[in-house]
């Protein structure tokens, strides 16, 4: 028998790298879950002990109160979930006193002056579960996007959404000038729509 | 003798398998990247409620994750049948965490820590009463950024 020449080097199978890499596909296939998270962004008041109670007039607050059976009450009327959005939008851009050039609404004197001064303020029992206390949460948080929204495509040609999300985005610091562009005009609207939506501590039973 | 020898029929060629490798390994390493690893194993049962007004999550490094929710099946016997929370691995209780968010804020750097951001991941049927505990000790140790994480879809049916 012929032995092989010294100087070429002896061949390594690669016929079973396929499967090697089959194997670690599938278990990556397996564990994985795409998908960011996503959830509604809140900024928690300050912790006070005792905190100071602001004067309001009676016509700028509506108040939301949730029952342990997870019913809603809003300004002392039932109201059901599905018109809430539209309740909070009507109560935010009432413009009783006809300051607000950029309002819709139709000036009702029993509903808010401004949506500067528009308060919503939430009241939950303690036995009122996350679930409603979410779905009320997302539908006042709409509302607010809804007349925020509006107001930035009419001015700025993108919806706030995008432009709060890209402004409070940490990777944005990288492009130069963008969050400093940014700033002026997502300050803007927060002045002209400014969410006000304040809880109170659930009442304990 | 004739240059264009005519085929032999019948005989399917075969494909080559050279390339599969080099396939498969291309979609091992989209899989490898697109992976995020589950950190916590949860002992309580958490289904997040429905929202559609929601705002995605920046990245990893700066959340941090507070869970709450019934524990378990089997781990009923054990940790009772009542809402609970649970911080990383452990079950918790309100008054720990403050220590939790401290040492999350210890983990991170210095820069980061405006952005840290605490994201709730409460099961639906947890009572307020306990998210507002939550949300009064996160408010006490000054950690105001909060996201209530939800599943996409719409809350009112």
């Amino acid at each position: 028998m012929a032995r092989k020449e010294r100087g070429a080097p002896p061949e390594v199978n690669a016929g079973s790298m396929a499967d090697i890499a089959f194997l670690l596909l599938i278990f990556f296939l397996v564990t994985t879950t795409i998908g960011v998270d996503q959830g509604i962004n809140r900024l928690l008041p300050r912790y006070e002990p005792n905190p100071q109670v602001p004067i309001v007039n009676e016509k700028n607050i509506l108040t939301v109160l949730v029952n342990k059976d997870n019913q809603l009450l809003v300004n002392e009327k039932l109201v059901d979930i599905k018109d809430l959005r539209q309740t909070a939008i009507d109560f935010i851009e009432n413009n009783g006193d006809g300051t607000c050039s950029y309002c819709l609404g139709k000036k009702d004197p029993n509903l808010s002056q401004s949506p500067q001064k528009a308060i919503i303020s939430l009241n939950n029992d303690g036995q009122t579960s996350y679930g409603t206390y979410i779905a009320v949460q997302n539908e006042l948080v709409g509302a607010y996007n809804y007349l925020r929204d509006r107001e930035c495509k009419k001015r700025y040609g993108m919806t706030f959404t995008e432009m709060d999300y890209i402004y409070n985005d940490p990777a944005s610091k990288a492009t130069e000038g963008l969050v400093d562009d940014l700033k002026p005009k997502v300050e803007k609207i927060q002045e002209l729509i400014p969410m006000r939506l304040s809880e109170a501590e659930p009442k304990k039973n | 003798m004739s240059k264009f020898k005519k085929k032999k029929s019948g005989g399917t060629p075969a494909i080559s398998t050279a390339s599969l490798p080099d396939i498969v390994f291309m979609l091992l390493f989209f899989f490898m990247t697109a992976t995020t690893m589950k950190d916590s194993d949860l002992k309580i049962e958490n289904t997040l409620p429905k929202a559609n007004q929601t705002a995605k999550l920046h990245k990893k490094q700066y959340v941090m994750y507070l869970y709450a929710g019934k524990p378990n099946e089997r781990y009923r016997s054990s940790l009772g049948g009542s809402d609970r929370i649970q911080l990383a691995d452990k079950m918790a209780s309100t008054a720990d965490i403050k220590n939790f968010v401290i040492l999350e804020r210890a983990n991170r750097n210095s820069e980061d820590e405006k952005y840290l951001t605490a994201s709730l991941k409460i099961d639906k049927n947890v009572k307020m009463g306990l998210v507002s505990d939550i949300k009064l000790e996160l408010r006490k140790i000054d950690q105001l950024k909060v996201n209530y994480t939800t599943s996409q879809g719409n809350p009112v049916e």
